[in-house]
């Protein structure tokens, strides 16, 4: 490949030229890149800087204003973290935590088991199971809204955690199921021929063999689903209701606290923001490959 | 070579020759035996939750319940199949290869039964009733709900989302790529990386976001402190209370999904446009194409299908749009949805036959894609 590029005359090889070095004639280009950069990284500036200033400055005036006063210390101020923390975030943060991670490892465990049978295992109706769970992935989670929480209270586990978890499970693993399924299928069969004529149960292929290749897919699956659950707010609201506050996660209180806007709140509303943002923001740049891999392979979900 | 994420015949053949035998014996005792399978799973599940009922106790500290919880919740559910296989092996060899693909699968289809068949079909049955869900009223709900001007306004609303929203990001999506695609490799990575980043940020903190940005004060009472009034105002304009203006406020709203979403529809274009065949690009230049010609005739059209997939992804994620709405305006100020109003008719008017046939009402708008995305798989599975 590398021996073609080089040898083709230079018409060809100029659009890769352009590519890689500034040129006066794509100065619209930078232009427009540059345009759209800012549009959307303003939003996000903003609360940032809000959120290290001074509770009063918040109040008073725009956080542009800062930039008459860099370098003065009285600008800057850690306070507005520390008294979001104080004001419940830090046990709200401990909140996401317990409801997002066996909401992510869950739907995973119960997902990969699942995808297995649909791949490797001969059962009947196993075409038509699996066209339900395609056709479950559209199915929007309002549906479940009214009938579950019915069921909550009546059992009398509306609030709880568990709850949450076996729910948001329920609303993730259709994609799930999916994902891995198709990856799961797409193993070479020599490998599991092999691993059976050796004597190994479907157990430990599973757990030996199919899981630890399937580990690409298994990481996107749960950066997915890491974010949709941390940033969950609507099942989060329904299924914990109002009666155990306690157990809110960060959307919950960052909304309530938005709905107290003008009356005082206004001044922390930037360090709560940034609060319930700083873990999927840490996860997002970490784990990025991952996380557009799954989308890629999520997008079939349309 | 690339292989084909689906089975091929010789792979099938494997999975038959070890367990046709049991598979295909429908004797009453496997059958229950793959019942009680499927159940036990779930049944110990349920038994979690009365072991944490105790875990809600305020004594106890956060710490340890996170820890109990991941441990219990996590380790639990690995145990659960652990146990399970090792139940099957217990039973002839016949039978257990019959059982166990649903000791595999059993407790993922029990729960989808239970979160998304169950509630749908119940959510139906409850929405051609009353109020309070005691008396049968036929299709009464959905005559309200196409008639009073309330439910009419989120159901307008819904539908300009739904258009607008995808559209633009679809469009801004792939002008992003399109540019990014011309710029040097780590340029490129930033600029992506830097639209891509709100799809890390949830709902909720998007609206707060944007709370600070169309933030408005009363003359005489500060200054402005939102941006966009701040902008207005020194270019001459009066402060405006931009989520009070009829009808526009929606599109306030809609910006701060389009900021959300477009990254999303960048990012998998992005890849789509890798994917154009170099050759033909060049093949286009050759002849003399300049660069919106080839973006128009070769780049759109190779990636076509990408599109509507984007397309439809975001029209999804749009049509059921809650938190926006509910955090910024509550509905409020004609900016209400449907999801919006499904929950304030559910949860705060106790109104549970409405709510229901709203949730239908979007359910049905997603029906033509779930019925395309069956049709395709069972497309697929017919090729392999």
């Amino acid at each position: 490949m590398t021996t073609v590029t080089e040898k083709a005359p230079t018409v060809i090889k100029a659009p890769k030229d352009t590519r890689t070095s500034f040129t006066a004639a794509r100065f619209p280009v930078y232009l427009a890149v540059l345009l759209i950069a800012v549009v959307w990284l303003i939003p996000a500036v903003g609360i940032l800087i809000n959120s290290f200033r001074n509770p009063q400055a918040i109040q008073s005036s725009g956080w542009w204003t800062v930039f008459g006063q860099l370098f003065d210390s009285s600008t800057w101020t850690l306070q507005n973290y520390q008294t979001v923390l104080d004001q419940g975030f830090a046990n709200a943060f401990a909140n996401s935590l317990a409801i997002t991670i066996p909401a992510v490892a869950i739907p995973i465990t119960v997902a990969a088991f699942a995808a297995y049978a649909f791949a490797w295992m001969d059962f009947p109706g196993r075409n038509l199971l699996f066209a339900v769970v395609v056709g479950l992935m559209v199915v929007p989670l309002q549906m479940a809204l009214i009938p579950i929480s019915r069921i909550y209270v009546g059992l009398d586990i509306s609030g709880t955690f568990p709850g949450l978890w076996l729910a948001h499970t329920g609303f993730g693993l259709p994609l799930a199921v999916y994902l891995l399924r198709n990856y799961m299928g797409s193993l070479p069969s020599s490998l599991i021929e092999s691993a059976q004529i050796d004597g190994a149960s479907h157990f430990t292929i599973f757990t030996r063999l199919i899981l630890p290749l399937s580990m690409p897919v298994l990481a996107a699956f749960a950066t997915l689903q890491f974010l949709w659950v941390w940033n969950d707010y609507l099942v989060a609201l329904v299924f914990l209701g109002v009666a155990r506050q306690n157990n809110n996660p960060l959307t919950v209180e960052l909304a309530n606290l938005q709905g107290q806007f003008g009356e005082g709140a206004l001044n922390l509303l930037p360090a709560a923001a940034f609060v319930t943002m700083i873990l999927p923001l840490v996860v997002f740049f970490v784990l990025q490959r991952y996380f557009v891999r799954g989308l890629t392979a999520g997008s079939v979900k349309g | 070579m690339t292989t084909p994420p689906v089975l091929r015949d010789e792979e099938l053949e494997t999975g038959r020759a070890h367990e046709e035998p049991g598979s295909h014996d429908n004797s009453v005792q496997i059958w229950l035996l793959r019942l009680v399978s499927a159940l036990i799973v779930p049944g110990v599940l349920l038994l979690f939750f009365f072991t944490f009922e105790f875990l809600q106790d305020p004594d106890i500290s956060k710490v340890v319940q996170v820890v109990v919880a991941v441990i219990v919740g996590v380790g639990g559910v690995w145990l659960l199949y652990w146990a399970m296989d090792r139940l099957v092996s217990v039973l002839p060899a016949r039978a257990g290869a019959g059982v166990r693909p649903f000791v595999f699968a059993g407790p993922a289809l029990m729960i989808l039964a239970f979160y998304l068949i169950y509630p749908t079909i119940d959510t139906i049955v409850t929405s051609v009733r009353n109020a309070r869900g005691d008396e049968f009223v036929g299709l009464d709900n959905y005559g309200r709900i196409f008639t009073e001007s309330q439910y009419l306004v989120s159901i307008r609303n819904s539908i300009i989302w739904a258009i607008v929203v995808p559209i633009v990001c679809v469009v801004v999506g792939l002008a992003v790529a399109t540019l990014a695609d011309m710029l040097p490799r780590k340029t490129e990575n930033a600029f992506k990386s830097l639209v891509f980043l709100p799809m890390a940020v949830s709902f909720v903190g998007a609206s707060v976001v944007f709370a600070f940005i169309y933030s408005f004060r009363v003359e005489g009472f500060g200054e402005q402190i939102g941006l966009l009034n701040a902008v207005w105002t020194a270019l001459g304009g009066s402060a405006v209370d931009w989520m009070r203006v009829p009808f526009w406020n929606n599109l306030f709203l809609m910006v701060i999904l389009i900021w959300l979403q477009t990254g999303f529809a960048m990012v998998i274009l992005s890849a789509a446009i890798k994917g154009v065949p170099d050759d033909i690009v060049e093949a286009a230049r050759i002849d003399g194409a300049n660069d919106w010609q080839v973006f128009r005739r070769i780049t759109v059209p190779t990636i076509a299908s990408t599109i509507v997939v984007v397309w439809t992804t975001i029209l999804i994620t749009t049509w059921k749009v809650y938190d926006i709405v509910a955090v910024m305006t509550g509905g409020n100020d004609g900016t209400s949805v449907v999801a919006e109003k499904m929950v304030r008719e559910f949860f705060t008017n106790r109104n549970n036959g409405i709510g229901a046939a709203l949730a239908v009402v979007l359910l049905i708008v997603v029906m033509p894609i779930l019925v395309i995305n069956i049709k395709r798989f069972r497309e697929q599975e017919a090729v392999r």
